[in-house]
């Protein structure tokens, strides 16, 4: 090799190095904030886009290493940018290129020191995601996990003068931070006291662990990524979290932070660790599908529209978990096609996820400029003043609903195809699993469909609510750029999946030695195994609505007419008709709340017929906060409470601990 | 490039996209008149649907005041949708060439963006009966589409295939095996037919009545020739619900694209099982009485129920 060529990991560091450099640049330019919005950000945006071209470029080739003699003293820095490193980088590019422009037009108005800090701590949380992909030891990937977790605190509590927002803050460094540790102590394991020396995944990779500690690294790395990835039952940050911070700061969060957790996990599942069981598949199945039914059950009842997304993001998880669990189950019984399968559906909605649910958090932005509102019962109506955000997030609606032909339904349909494949499994148990999954992610991806309607149905359709709103106005151009980018990105992800799997391969080739492959030979159909027992053909199926909507529109019109007239509405007769009394967000949630009743916290306060002044209020909480989070705080205060005793702030009580500790040591040892 | 067996896929295609737009107002007349025999009436004839469609479109549309163009399109989106979702359910000849690009699952994919959109369009006018139809057609469906699936996933594992033509093909080679997992996934079919066509004892499409309504909740602010393509495309999902059912439960006698000769047959037991299949939803519904709408779920989830029994007894038993 020419040894002036420049590597992908070379591009890479250096999009890290800038990353670092503007962020530090608009610190010190915080007094220009024009700089900073019509400058720096729209320059993040344009790096991304490099990191995402030079990920799609280094994903079929060999890896690369780097170590760089940074760090501690004889602790050089271990680099990799491998295939599945270089998939993860072109979802982190592809999405932040949309949050970034987003963002040059969202923070506009804000000012001084708060955009300064802002864009110090958004690029370096940029950079560090990166260099969680990069990192090939131990030691770095924790300081860039870390970095990832403080810079994402800072970002969340931007608004630090709420209490509101300082306690989601807190809550979500507190559960950062032990899954950390989790996280951490994998590592410990899977180096299997060969020393500081193996603290490098390669020698990692080279450690065969006996079945016992191969399963408590497992675990722990499921409890550490799983904390950060929002796994019941350690989600109760991110429904706080993610309504709390900045709008495309909340989409970076869900659509790419939370795919950190996915590539870790991956990482120390299918890399690091050599040999896997089959209960570690059934146990992520478990939990993702627990996750993904929780979440959307949640989502249905919720008025907030940040915290729904949320709970959204939540469901999606769980359904990446289930794809995760489902790999595992394949990987072990031999089965390797597969899980190539299920491994590509997982990363496929990894990508998908980041998409729609980053357009959607960044539209929910757009809104929070337009209106100053969050509660969707205050809004509505804003397809009217807001075209092209109701059009921009329409896609993403339809896309995140698993509705052809977006990219929602190509993930969703690989997934069901490999549950369909699965009969023939060697353990029969497993084998009666794999149906009622399949059930129950049938019923989470319904259920998603309607908490979109009412998503997108309280938001933009109907009356206005509010007659503040009447002002409403538009997504700015670059607002309106980022939502077009990742708008298009699902219409394209949807469109061209033979494409993309044909990327993921090198992914699956890596990790299972086995890929997809597209077995029609032919751009236009996604058939995964074989013609005969799947395909499916989105460019066909588009054309073939559009055409058929098309003839349909010109027969109307030939053989009719077009006429049309414009009148008060009819609602059945009914003559007064005003704004309240549309469905609010609880109310659409009703049905849900009420199936659903026994896993819900009810409050509900219902006045009387002859209430004068009338006061309605429910809440829906999460039950798990009071049966396992509650009583946590209150064991560890109590605990805390006992080690109190000791301390008394006296010195020579103190002393006297000191002088005792003394003699007991040298008594025994 | 194109050999004869192409054109002729095409042909096929295409007559068939013709037919079920042309025959299913018919269908939804032939179900009503049944229903009306049943009721000891004379009822309207089978031609009654196609005069209401007639006299919607020579209608002029009265369009409410702050309707979004969202309002305007989804006539036009629902009715390509349940038109295309029609035309590539095998019921006549298997194979046509557009079967490669949905197989079962776009199938309900296609059900669901039609859905979605009129659920959005319900609710565009900002009515309270839009928005009640809106969120009880979402309860609906959403136990309704996830049964629908595992239906469709047993029919799947039996014949290894989601491609509709290859389920037809499978069952229809198998001559009058019962498959314990498939009569599970039939009840629970017929269940979800009901519920999914606005059918007693879900919903009723023949009342106004506010307490009850779901899909008429939805519909009630279009008028003429919106309300004649919705109305169209109604009938267009009865059709297709009804060609998945005989697909999977009664595909014999279907032809291989390009058999001239056994296309008269063909297309006599289609008429035969469609006329036989709509006399007995008529049937059903006389039988049964309109529930209250929180039982409804209790009625899908028991149908998701079967659907899901269905799947495990497959799993279990292979058959």
């Amino acid at each position: 090799m020419d040894a002036f060529s420049i590597l992908p990991i070379d591009v890479v560091c250096t999009v890290i190095l800038l990353w670092i450099a503007q962020g530090l640049l608009g610190l010190a330019l915080q007094r220009a904030p024009q700089v900073i919005c019509r400058v720096i950000f729209p320059l993040s945006a344009c790096i991304s886009l490099l990191l995402a071209a030079t990920g799609l470029s280094a994903l079929g080739g060999v890896a690369n290493i780097a170590v760089l003699p940074l760090g501690l003293p004889d602790l050089p820095i271990h680099l990799r940018l491998d295939a599945l490193s270089s998939f993860f980088l072109i979802l982190l590019g592809g999405a932040s290129f949309g949050i970034s422009l987003f963002s040059a037009g969202y923070f506009k108005k804000t000012r001084g020191r708060v955009l300064g800090l802002l864009c110090l701590e958004y690029h370096l949380f940029l950079a560090s995601m990166a260099l969680v992909l990069l990192a090939d030891d131990a030691y770095l990937f924790m300081v860039a996990w870390e970095t990832m977790a403080l810079s994402s605190y800072f970002l969340v509590t931007t608004d630090h003068a709420i209490p509101e927002i300082r306690r989601a803050g807190f809550l979500y460094l507190l559960i950062a931070h032990v899954g950390a540790v989790a996280i951490l102590l994998s590592f410990g394991v899977m180096q299997a006291g060969h020393g500081i020396g193996a603290y490098t995944f390669g020698a990692m990779r080279e450690v065969t662990l006996t079945g016992f500690w191969s399963s408590v690294a497992f675990l722990l790395a499921l409890a550490g990524f799983g904390a950060k990835a929002g796994l019941l039952p350690m989600h109760v940050w991110l429904p706080e979290a993610h309504p709390a911070a900045p709008s495309p700061v909340s989409a970076l969060m869900s659509g790419v932070m939370l795919k950190m957790a996915i590539y870790g996990l991956l990482r120390v599942t299918f890399d690091l660790l050599g040999t896997q069981l089959w209960w570690w598949g059934v146990l992520a199945l478990g939990l993702g599908l627990i996750t993904a039914v929780f979440g959307v059950m949640f989502a249905a009842v919720q008025g907030d529209m940040k915290r729904l997304l949320a709970y959204s993001s939540i469901e999606n998880i769980g359904l990446l978990m289930v794809g995760i669990g489902l790999t595992l189950i394949f990987h072990v019984y031999g089965k390797h096609t597969l899980a190539a399968l299920a491994l590509t559906a997982t990363l496929y909605h990894s990508l998908n996820h980041a998409f729609f649910k980053s357009l959607l958090f960044i539209g929910t932005g757009s809104i929070l400029h337009a209106t100053g509102e969050r509660n969707m019962g205050q809004l509505g109506g804003l397809i009217h003043p807001m075209p092209w955000v109701s059009v921009l997030m329409l896609v993403g609606v339809l896309a995140i609903s698993g509705l052809p032909p977006l990219n929602g339904f190509v993930s969703e349909w690989l997934l069901l195809q490999a549950f369909l494949l699965s009969p023939g499994l060697p353990n029969s148990y497993v084998n009666m699993l794999v149906p009622v999954a399949a059930a129950g992610i049938a019923l989470a991806a319904a259920l998603s469909a309607y908490v979109m309607v009412k998503f997108y149905g309280v938001i933009f359709l109907g009356q206005r609510r509010e007659n503040a709103h009447k002002v409403a106005h538009d997504a700015d151009y670059w607002e309106r750029a980022g939502l077009l980018w990742l708008a298009a990105g699902c219409v394209l992800l949807g469109l061209a999946p033979v494409f993309v799997i044909q990327q993921i391969d090198a992914v699956s080739q890596m990790l299972l030695g086995a890929h997809l492959g597209n077995a029609s030979a032919n751009w236009m159909f996604l058939a995964p195994v074989d013609t005969h027992r799947a395909s499916y053909g989105p460019l066909y199926f588009l054309l073939a609505v559009l055409g058929v909507m098309l003839l349909t529109v010109l027969l109307v019109r030939r053989l009719y007419h077009g006429r049309s007239k414009r009148g008060p509405a009819w609602d059945c007769g009914y003559p007064l008709q005003t704004a309240r009394m549309q469905d609010s967000a609880e109310g659409f949630g009703q049905p849900i709340r009420r199936i659903f009743e026994p896993f819900f916290k009810i409050e509900n306060e219902v006045p009387t017929p002859f209430d004068t002044e009338p006061k309605y209020h429910g809440i829906s909480e999460d039950k798990l906060w009071y049966l396992l989070y509650l009583p946590l705080k209150a064991l560890t205060e109590k605990l805390s409470g006992w080690v109190s005793l000791l301390q008394h702030g006296r010195i020579h009580l103190y002393l006297a601990y000191t002088f005792v500790t003394l003699i007991v040591l040298l008594v025994f040892v | 490039m194109r050999n004869p067996e192409q054109i002729l896929g095409i042909i096929f295609q295409l007559t068939q996209l013709l037919l079920v737009v042309l025959a299913a107002p018919l269908l939804t007349g032939w179900v009503g008149q049944c229903q009306a025999w049943l009721q000891n009436r004379s009822g309207a004839g089978l031609l009654q649907p196609y005069r209401v469609l007639n006299k919607l479109f020579h209608k002029d549309a009265v369009i409410a005041d702050n309707a979004s163009w969202l309002f305007r399109i989804t006539p036009y989106i629902v009715f390509g949708c349940m038109w295309l979702a029609a035309a590539i359910i095998p019921i006549i000849a298997v194979d046509l060439p557009f079967s490669r690009a949905a197989d079962v699952i776009a199938l309900v994919g296609v059900f669901a963006l039609a859905r979605m959109f009129i659920a959005l369009a319900a609710m565009d006018i900002g009515t309270s009966f839009g928005s009640m139809g809106a969120r009880r057609e979402m309860l609906v469906s959403f136990l309704a589409e996830p049964a629908l699936l595992m239906v469709l996933f047993t029919a799947s594992l039996i014949s290894q295939s989601t491609q509709l033509t290859h389920i037809v093909e499978t069952f229809a080679h198998h001559r009058f095996i019962l498959y314990p997992s498939l009569a599970f996934a039939g009840i629970a079919f017929v269940m979800i037919l009901l519920a999914e066509n606005a059918r007693i004892p879900v919903d009723n499409p023949s009342t106004h009545l506010e307490l009850t309504m779901i899909h008429e909740a939805m519909i009630l602010e279009y008028s003429a020739r919106h309300l004649a393509l919705i109305e169209w495309a109604s009938s267009l999902k009865l059709f297709a619900y009804l060609s998945v059912g005989i697909a999977l439960f009664l595909p014999h006698g279907m032809i291989e694209v390009g058999n001239w000769a056994g296309l008269p047959l063909a297309m006599g037991l289609l008429c035969g099982k469609m006329l036989l299949a709509g006399a007995g939803l008529a049937l059903l519904e006389a039988s049964m009485a309109k529930m209250r709408i929180f039982r409804a779920p209790e009625f899908l989830g028991t149908a998701f129920l079967l659907g899901v029994l269905g799947l495990l007894i497959h799993f279990l038993l292979g058959a």
